[in-house]
């Protein structure tokens, strides 16, 4: 099970032949993810490390080989684009990885993508990791950036707006003995296509996971949403962190959702609304560990 | 990013947002001229700095308030005499205040009533909201907190773009009506132009004002710009005034490091926002004081991790230093080369605690084992922030 993608998922690298977009296929390929084909308009008819077609369009590419899922590699200025293409060929889930995306270009893509059947994850994330049963995790899915070998299957579901900070929870997750069913980083922009409580809901309809680490950071209200719908409805138990307490408002800290403005998006208001739903908040990084024994009792 | 006063009146000019007559000037006769072409009864002396509070504030002469009304252009001569040149300190520059090297000399117009109105992106609902309120003139945080039925919000879609229904929904909740209503929609409409034209994420008019005449006009600005599409306006990307930043954060940007200099002693130095964020949240709350926010990004080269190493050790403040790396795909070995190339640069006067977990991290330790760097190794991150307070401590 796990939620969104498993071993068998079919996975097409939209930018494959950039540098990043091309390390991080291998990466996958090496992980034992079934990546089918790679896009690039211009270089239709090549292959990638003489294993993986390369197409002009993903209408090719799905044609040619089922995939159903893109990873987004392009660069800023093209990344809107290449995601409503994926969008247009209908495939299910695109995970737009690629960091910089002018906000009022997403704004077009979300508004573009209404009523469309298609799952935009990101934009600015690491991806999603369904780990496998092999050794350090491989056999899985791996769709992104993150580090594959940190990962064992398992039964908590991981969600975060960071890259880092979410190896730190699933590194101290296996560190226990524990595992991951699926590991969703939904991105640092303001505007992304898929938030916490989106994930939250796949994790609590997927028997697979078991509990859920929730990991959120300063800016927006996404967390508190979040929060309180899990306080109605989530079955699971979860444990949260908030990054960002020590932050001054009014400034980016990297990611360009991460701010607090006009008094909204503080980690206070965050951890005191995961904590009304119930949610163990961990105070400290090194703690996202703890507070998920302590939630599961 | 932000820009002057002045540029954001150049950018409402060109977009047909209209403000009262005036330019900005670089001298005190300068602004004499401005203030004789303009030909009022009042003129608006306004120093141009990035930050609030001008007006209340106090220069280091000793010359009281950053804005000045006045009557003559003899009398604006005198003010932009006493400011150009000159330190400002007012609540939100901190007490080293800013240097005023120009002013602008606006036409002060008679008021009939201020108002308030900005466009931002609401993250929510991704789509540009247009924020408009009656009590123009003061912090609109503390209009929301103390009386927030007077805050008006209205959604625009992403893809119709602001429609006349909006407008007239607007004017109504505001009282506009008549010529104040159609300068209004027509202000509206342009500044909408603008703000989705030039990728803005805030643009702010406060105060709007409506003259006894019946004009509406905008009588301040502030701008802030979505760093992401910089690259499709280099215009705007001129506009930056790195003199208005922290000296190690124009530094910083040089080598694409993202730098936030904060006031604690204990720097750090981390790869990726989220864990940076979290590593400055651990320093306080283990009793220290983070004295940055660094992130030297997922694909750090040695270079980078060098060049960071000396940003955060030119701030006199920091007593310790806290490396944080998760190497993920990023290899802990290139970041224990760059702490040692660094060390060979910069003369470390302070205790360095180093964290090293993720890829190739046996070598990583081997490396600077084997360097003759004097630092202190920790385990895990709640060990590393315990040993860098004890060691300053």
């Amino acid at each position: 099970m796990a939620i969104l993608v498993d071993e068998n998922t079919k996975v097409i690298i939209q930018g494959i032949t950039g540098g990043f977009g091309g390390r991080h296929a291998q990466l996958s390929l090496d992980y034992g993810t079934q990546v089918v084909a790679g896009v690039t308009p211009g270089k239709g008819g090549q292959t990638f490390n003489d294993k993986v077609p390369i197409f002009d369009t993903i209408e090719e590419a799905v044609a040619e080989t089922g995939a159903t899922v893109s990873a987004v590699f392009v660069p800023p200025p093209f990344a809107g684009d290449a995601i409503l293409e994926s969008v247009d060929a209908g495939l299910d889930l695109v995970v737009a990885i690629t960091e910089g995306i002018p906000v009022t270009d997403m704004m077009r893509v979300k508004a573009g993508m209404q009523g469309k059947n298609t799952r935009l994850i990101g934009p600015n994330c690491p991806g999603v990791v369904t780990p496998g049963t092999g050794p350090d995790s491989h056999g899985g899915c791996r769709i992104g950036i993150a580090p594959g070998y940190i990962h064992k299957k398992g039964n908590v579901g991981v969600v975060s707006r960071s890259g880092t900070l979410t190896y730190e929870a699933v590194w101290q997750v296996t560190s226990m003995g524990m595992g991951q069913s699926t590991c969703v980083g939904i991105g640092g922009d303001p505007i992304n296509g898929t938030s916490h409580l989106d994930v939250l809901k796949m994790f609590n309809d997927d028997p697979e996971t078991h509990a859920i680490i929730m990991i959120g950071e300063i800016g927006g209200t996404a967390e508190e949403e979040a929060a309180a719908w899990a306080k109605e409805f989530c079955d699971k138990p979860i444990a949260g962190f908030i990054a960002g307490a020590t932050a001054p408002p009014g400034r980016r800290m990297g990611h360009a959702g991460a701010i607090v403005s006009g008094g909204m998006g503080t980690a206070e208001a965050k951890k005191a609304a995961m904590k009304e739903a119930g949610i163990v908040v961990a105070e400290t990084p090194s703690e996202m560990g703890d507070a998920l024994k302590r939630a599961m009792g | 990013m932000n820009i002057h006063e002045y540029q954001a009146k150049e950018l409402f000019e060109k977009f047909g947002v209209p403000t009262p007559n005036g330019e900005v000037a670089n001298t005190a006769e300068e602004a004499r001229k401005i203030a004789e072409s303009i030909s009022s009864n009042l003129y608006a002396v306004k120093s141009q700095v990035h930050a609030g509070g001008r007006g209340k504030g106090t220069f280091k002469n000793g010359y009281q308030g950053g804005v000045q009304i006045v009557k003559t252009p003899q009398e604006v001569e005198e003010a932009a005499a006493q400011m150009i040149g000159q330190v400002l300190v007012t609540h939100q520059t901190g007490e080293e205040g800013k240097l005023v090297s120009k002013v602008m000399v606006a036409d002060a117009v008679d008021i009939e009533k201020e108002y308030y109105l900005a466009i931002l992106m609401d993250r929510e609902n991704s789509c540009p909201v247009i924020v408009a309120s009656t009590e123009g003139g003061m912090n609109i945080e503390d209009v929301a907190e103390k009386t927030p039925e007077l805050i008006h919000n209205e959604l625009i879609h992403p893809l119709l773009g602001l429609q006349p229904y909006e407008v007239r929904k607007l004017c109504k909740k505001l009282g506009l009506s008549g010529d104040n209503a159609k300068g209004f929609a027509k202000l509206l409409k342009s500044l909408m132009k603008l703000f989705l034209e030039c990728d803005c994420s805030m643009v702010e008019i406060n105060p709007l004002v409506t003259t006894p005449s019946g004009e509406v006009l905008a009588l301040d600005a502030k701008f802030d710009f979505d760093d992401n599409a910089l690259y499709r306006h280099p215009e705007i990307a001129e506009l930056h005034d790195p003199t208005e930043e922290d000296p190690r954060e124009v530094e910083a940007a040089k080598y694409d490091l993202n730098y936030i200099g904060l006031d604690g002693n204990i720097a750090c130095l981390v790869n990726g926002a989220g864990l940076a964020m979290a590593t400055m949240d651990i320093i306080k709350h283990t009793g220290g004081e983070p004295a940055n926010f660094l992130d030297v990004g997922g694909g750090a080269t040695e270079e980078q991790v060098t060049n960071a190493f000396k940003i955060i050790c030119s701030d006199p403040n920091v007593q310790g230093i806290l490396v944080n790396i998760f190497g993920g795909i990023m290899d802990c070995d290139v970041i224990a080369k760059g702490i040692v190339g660094a060390s060979k640069q910069v003369k470390l006067e302070v205790p360095l605690v180093v964290r090293l977990e993720g890829n190739n991290v046996a070598a990583g330790k081997e490396t600077l084992k084997n360097s003759g760097v004097d630092l202190i190794a920790a385990d895990d991150l709640a060990d590393a922030a315990r040993k860098v307070v004890a060691a300053i401590s």
